[in-house]
């Protein structure tokens, strides 16, 4: 089997595998669908509810897009901040280790106060905040652990400090960075649909989810989860697209 | 073999860290004066200050007193004229290996147009024996193909002083002997002044036109040995008598500067000219 076909195939394998248990698995112990719903109670539900799905997917895709950019942002400008000043880092990181650790969950209420009504502000803020932290965290550490060779090679030159950044600092880092996009693309994704449940207000995947709990119907919840999961490795895979694109250079070929 | 104008002059250099426990000396009133176009490589204990010295002269760092001179200009700050190559290759792993050579001239203004700066590094790549690389990335290349590489990078932008640290101590042996035959058709295409540090005393005979052996730290310049092989050399030059005696007096000077040896115990009578301060 080539390789293209193995990567193609593989996960839908494995994907069809697994529902195909669960199907037997409900099927047999004979549960009903508000203990656990199968696979084929889900269909009906995208049928039915297809354009809710496409416009509160769109809500929540584009609120974790912007948060996410966001925290690409900030979390460089942090990480260069401490990647180049020993002063801000031993500054900063207990402080930002400590705001991380506040769960965003006891977060959502407060925002959701003080921007009373800005609805799309306060999602993609929370969707920033559980974000950026693992951004600063690795940029920083990638400038910081820069080798001296690598500096003295373009300063023997007589390179300045901002030719040194963007021709070896910057692509040198960009490695970790994706790494780190990697773990906030999916934080980012939490903390939109955190907000949507935790502080309803009519938008998102979230509320879908929040009214099929209402409505108790159980198998448009777990259709709910499923278009979330869909959701959060498409965006997860445009990340590891870009970061072959960016640092395709650090991959190994396979050996 | 003082000259006129020596192209690399430390006079009486003395430069300390600054540590925790307080300052840390590493160069003592060291002075040395290199030939315009000759190579002069530097031996010594381990942490006896080698790596220092390059720092001095390629301008990354000052010293606390006393004077580096290039080209009969004081160095105060690093200068395009000089190139560099360290133990470590460090091409940057995003660039192909031509882009890497071609670095140089992304920082120094050089009178050669885009195109002569193409040829002169595909012509260098060819000279080290890495035509048909140019396209790959440096995690594609052998470690001794990596160090090939970063030697066109240093001499790319044609400097007059090319600052060698320990660029072959991780190479395997044939690679290094290899890579010194390199050396040797690259000074003799082009001619550049070289200052190598390494701890191969076989390597600094065959590369070198004198040998500096630094003392422990505080380093002074304690001994130089003049390598009088005449016409191209090649590796069986260091398999001659003459050969094995310059090599037991670098050895025997590396015991005196690690504090095993004194002069009294010199293995072999009448060993060439003693350093007297100034070589």
């Amino acid at each position: 089997m080539n390789e293209t076909a193995r990567k193609i195939l593989a996960p839908i394998v494995f994907i069809v595998g697994i529902l195909a248990l669960w199907e037997f698995a409900v099927w047999y112990n004979q549960l009903p669908d508000f203990r656990m719903a199968s696979p084929s109670d889900l269909f009906p539900h995208y049928a039915e509810f297809a354009d809710l799905f496409i416009v509160k997917s769109w809500e929540t895709l584009w609120r974790t897009v912007v948060g996410l950019a966001l925290a690409v942002v900030v979390g460089t400008l942090i990480g260069m901040l401490m990647g180049f000043s020993r002063f801000a880092r031993d500054g900063l990181y207990p402080i930002l280790v400590g705001f991380n650790a506040i769960p965003k969950a006891t977060v959502v209420p407060i925002v959701a106060l003080m921007f009373v009504g800005q609805h799309d502000f306060n999602t993609i803020l929370i969707a920033f905040m559980i974000s950026f932290f693992p951004i600063a965290v690795s940029v920083s550490i990638g400038l910081s652990t820069l080798e001296p060779e690598y500096r003295d090679i373009l300063r023997s030159l007589g390179a300045s400090n901002t030719t040194i950044f963007w021709k070896i600092a910057l692509p040198k880092t960009l490695p970790e960075f994706f790494g780190a996009l990697k773990v906030a693309v999916t934080l980012a994704f939490i903390g939109t649909n955190l907000m949507e449940i935790v502080s309803p207000h009519g938008r998102g995947l979230g509320d879908l989810f929040d009214s099929a709990r209402i409505s108790s119907d159980y198998p448009l919840m777990f259709a709910v989860l499923f278009a979330m999961a869909a959701l959060g490795i498409v965006l997860f895979y445009i990340v590891v697209f870009l970061e072959r694109i960016f640092a395709g250079w650090a991959e190994r070929a396979p050996s | 073999m003082t000259t006129a104008n020596p192209m690399i002059e430390l006079k009486s250099v003395t430069h300390a860290y600054k540590t925790k426990a307080g300052p840390l000396p590493v160069l003592d009133a060291l002075t040395l004066q290199i030939p315009e176009n000759s190579f002069c490589a530097v031996v010594g204990p381990s942490g006896c200050g080698k790596s220092t010295l390059t720092r001095l002269v390629s301008g990354l760092m000052k010293p606390n007193e006393g004077e580096v001179w290039l080209h009969d200009q004081k160095v105060t700050s690093p200068r395009p004229t000089v190139g560099m190559a360290f133990q470590n290759p460090v091409l940057l792993e995003w660039r192909t290996i031509l882009q890497n050579v071609m670095l140089p001239f992304e920082i120094v203004k050089s009178p050669m147009s885009k195109a002569e700066a193409h040829d002169r590094a595909m012509h260098l790549l060819d000279l080290v024996g890495l035509a048909g690389f140019e396209g790959k990335r440096p995690s594609e290349l052998s470690g001794g193909m990596r160090q090939r590489a970063s030697l066109c990078r240093s001499i790319i932008h044609k400097p007059d002083v090319l600052i060698l640290d320990e660029p072959f101590g991780a190479l395997d042996a044939f690679t290094r002997e290899d890579l010194w035959c390199t050396m040797h058709d690259l000074r003799e295409a082009e001619p550049f002044t070289c200052l190598l540090i390494t701890h191969d005393l076989r390597e600094s005979v065959f590369l070198a036109d004198q040998v500096i052996v630094l003392s422990g730290r505080p380093a002074h310049a304690q001994y130089v040995l003049d390598v009088d092989i005449t016409g191209k050399r090649t590796l069986d030059d260091l398999y001659t008598p003459k050969a094995a005696e310059m090599l037991a007096t670098l050895r025997h000077q590396i015991q005196v500067a690690q504090g095993r040896a004194t002069d009294a115990d010199a293995p072999l009578d009448g060993h060439p000219t003693k350093a007297e301060g100034a070589a």
